[in-house]
């Protein structure tokens, strides 16, 4: 595992994209070699959204031959609704960049057969050949995607019902009223993200302290779902200095330590300098 | 393969680098288009997986809809309500000369006249959409001959009217036919204006109140009979006074019925109506605002003495005169000189302008599902506009119909 301590959001934002930049240019993707990237909502990404498609106006990277899966969407909620994730997806990514429709997916929530989604959903990730880099975001209980406390460590795509305060934090977005909200989701399983040859996982801001050492601190636990990839054999954590409070000194001492050498995993590639 | 061909197989354009106004807020947003609708991209990428066939830059434009201007007498030398053969060949000029104005559709408008006139002109001119040809026709806006002798304005005396059967007979006998009639403006003082009134609304005519003595609550009575356009504010009618405020108080009226609006016109030209007027108005009743030209034979043409019909007139500037005096002829104003003119007097934001010759005409005369918006939908009639609101580029269903010469 690597953790990486940035001193704020925006940094810790446009770290992340710039890993998410050069893993893509490093795989040199084409018409037969898709680059497979996971993608999350929510507001921790926005940032790194926001640098990634900075650097594909800039001409730094195209999504041409880029495969999207994206973690989770409600149940239910009409597509269009401004706070359905393809709404999300759309406004805040796709439609500022060069990817083509069908090379993104995201759960269908209003499915008739919601089972029979989430098992088309596993195999279209099979056949892209499996996910290079699942980036992701994690929840203040430590939730990945909308596996939430208590979700089986080898849990795969399925629907899932939201926990109360999921689901009492979402009502900010549906008019305050909580009979508005989503009480079910569609999401991949802790289980898919470990299957990705590469995972990121963006943490920012104090009141995710607690998660950020509950997953790397403390023992596997399916209490915090994001533990799990303390068994994953290539895992990033990106997190801002607030994120850091609950953790030892030690850690933080020792992580801030491999900074110099994490770093170059970030510096502009040879092929991209001007 | 631009898009599901189970949908459509017509091309797709996306307007980028442009900020369009939508919501009442210009938005940094890539305009999407096809068969003339604009599109929701949206629902392309997920529902039809397409894309654009071909991207137009627009180098940092502001994109509104195209103005739309329902109160217009003619110009570059032609006068609508002047009774020819070929009304269709004078129509057809302003049509085309006014693109360049960002105007994509227009009430061509007829003053007071004779019945032998209406009888003569109405038949030519169907409602039609534009094109490279013009912009479209929306309709007449017939202003007169139902209104007061008092302020009959520059209207000729002799062909007043009133309704003495008290209802559409009258009309017809005038008119001849409605059938391609958007807009009547009347005085609603005259006797039996009521059921004239209603019977207008009924068959989707906007009744516009003007050319009037009327006090407040006849113009209420008549608002709420179904009359909701004041033709040319301040001007032909009755000034406003602090116990009777006559057709300008509809502005703060509070007997407007739920859920409806008023809309005003106003000549934005800095000469007809003055700045300090237009900003009473602007700020009694924003969302009312219309802005029209009203603009006379002479609009567009150069400056220096033309001869139209039986008259000389000298151009100056933005005054058009009777020559040899200082008698003002009429507006020679162009709808993109209004906007701006508007926008510097009034104070308001570039979106206010904007919808004032967009957005509000198309409320007025129930269109808005296809015009005066860039909504989804709608009629990609746009306007394209450098920031202090020069016009750049016009465009009639997705096509390009005007283009500045750089």
């Amino acid at each position: 595992m690597k953790l990486i301590i940035l001193n704020d959001y925006e940094q810790a934002s446009e770290w992340a994209a710039k890993y998410i930049r050069n893993k893509i240019l490093h795989f040199k993707p084409g018409p037969n070699k898709f680059f497979t990237l996971g993608l999350p909502t929510g507001s921790t990404p926005l940032g790194c959204y926001k640098k990634l498609i900075e650097y594909y106006k800039n001409g730094e990277i195209s999504f041409e031959f880029v495969k999207t899966f994206n973690m989770d969407e409600y149940v239910g909620l009409p597509r269009d609704h401004p706070e359905s994730y393809h709404s999300f997806m759309w406004n805040n990514f796709f439609k500022h960049i060069d990817i083509r429709a069908e090379n993104t997916h995201i759960l269908d929530g209003n499915a008739a057969d919601l089972q029979a989604e989430c098992r088309s959903f596993e195999e279209k990730i099979a056949e892209a050949g499996g996910i290079e880099l699942f980036v992701g975001g994690i929840g203040p209980d430590g939730h990945i995607a909308f596996n939430e406390p208590g979700s089986s460590l080898v849990s795969r795509t399925r629907v899932k019902t939201l926990a109360k305060d999921t689901i009492m934090a979402n009502a900010r977005f549906f008019d305050g009223k909580l009979s508005k909200v989503p009480t079910m989701a569609l999401t991949v399983g802790v289980g898919t993200v470990m299957d990705a040859k590469e995972v990121l996982i963006l943490i920012t801001g104090a009141h995710k302290a607690f998660a950020l050492y509950k997953a790397i601190e403390e023992g596997v636990n399916h209490m915090w779902t994001v533990s799990a990839f303390q068994q994953h054999p290539q895992t990033v954590f990106v997190c801002d200095e607030d994120a850091t409070l609950e953790l030892r000194v030690k850690t933080v001492k020792y992580f801030k330590g491999m900074m110099h050498v994490h770093n170059r995993l970030v510096e502009t590639p040879p092929s991209q300098q001007k | 393969m631009p898009s599901n061909k189970s949908v459509s197989d017509a091309p797709i354009s996306q307007f980028t680098n442009c900020w369009i106004l939508r919501e009442h807020a210009l938005q940094r947003e890539d305009l999407w288009v096809r068969e003339g609708k604009i599109l929701d991209p949206e629902k392309l990428f997920f529902d039809e997986q397409g894309y654009a066939d071909q991207q137009v830059d627009c180098e940092a434009s502001i994109i509104a809809p195209g103005f739309i201007d329902v109160q217009i007498n003619g110009g570059y030398g032609v006068d609508f309500s002047q009774p020819s053969e070929d009304v269709t060949a004078g129509v057809s000029l302003v049509a085309k000369k006014i693109l360049e104005h960002g105007v994509t559709s227009f009430c061509p408008t007829l003053v007071t006249s004779p019945p032998a006139v209406y009888h003569k002109v109405l038949p030519q001119i169907k409602v039609h959409n534009g094109g490279p040809h013009g912009a479209g026709v929306l309709g007449f806006h017939l202003e007169g001959p139902f209104i007061s002798l008092e302020k009959k304005g520059a209207h000729p005396e002799r062909y007043l009217r009133t309704f003495r059967s008290g209802g559409i007979e009258d009309l017809m006998e005038a008119y001849g036919s409605l059938d391609n009639v958007a807009m009547v403006t009347l005085a609603p003082e005259l006797p039996r204006t009521q059921s004239v009134v209603r019977e207008l609304c009924q068959r989707g005519i906007t009744v516009s109140l003007g050319h009037s003595v009327a006090n407040l609550s006849q113009a209420e009575d008549a608002v709420q009979h179904g009359a909701s356009f004041i033709t040319h504010l301040f001007n032909a009618m009755l000034p406003f006074h602090h116990r009777d405020p006559g057709i300008v108080g509809l502005l703060t009226s509070d007997q407007i019925p739920g859920g409806r609006t008023v809309f005003y016109g106003m000549i934005a030209d800095g000469i007809h109506t003055n700045p300090a007027a237009l900003r009473i108005a602007h700020r009694a009743h924003p969302s009312g605002l219309v802005l029209v030209t009203d603009g006379i034979t002479a609009m567009g043409l150069p400056p220096g003495h033309h001869t139209l019909g039986q008259q000389v007139i000298e151009i100056q500037g933005l005054h058009a005169y009777v020559a040899g005096t200082k008698t003002l002829s009429g507006s020679i104003a162009t709808m993109d000189m209004c906007v701006q003119h508007f926008k510097q007097a009034s104070g308001c934001s570039v979106e206010e302008a904007l919808e004032a010759a967009s957005l509000h005409p198309a409320q007025l005369l129930g269109i808005s599902h296809k015009k005066g918006s860039l909504d989804y939908g709608a009629d990609a009639d746009l306007v394209l506009l450098d920031d202090a609101l020069n016009i750049r580029a016009t465009y009639i269903s997705g096509e390009e119909v005007w283009r500045k010469q750089a």
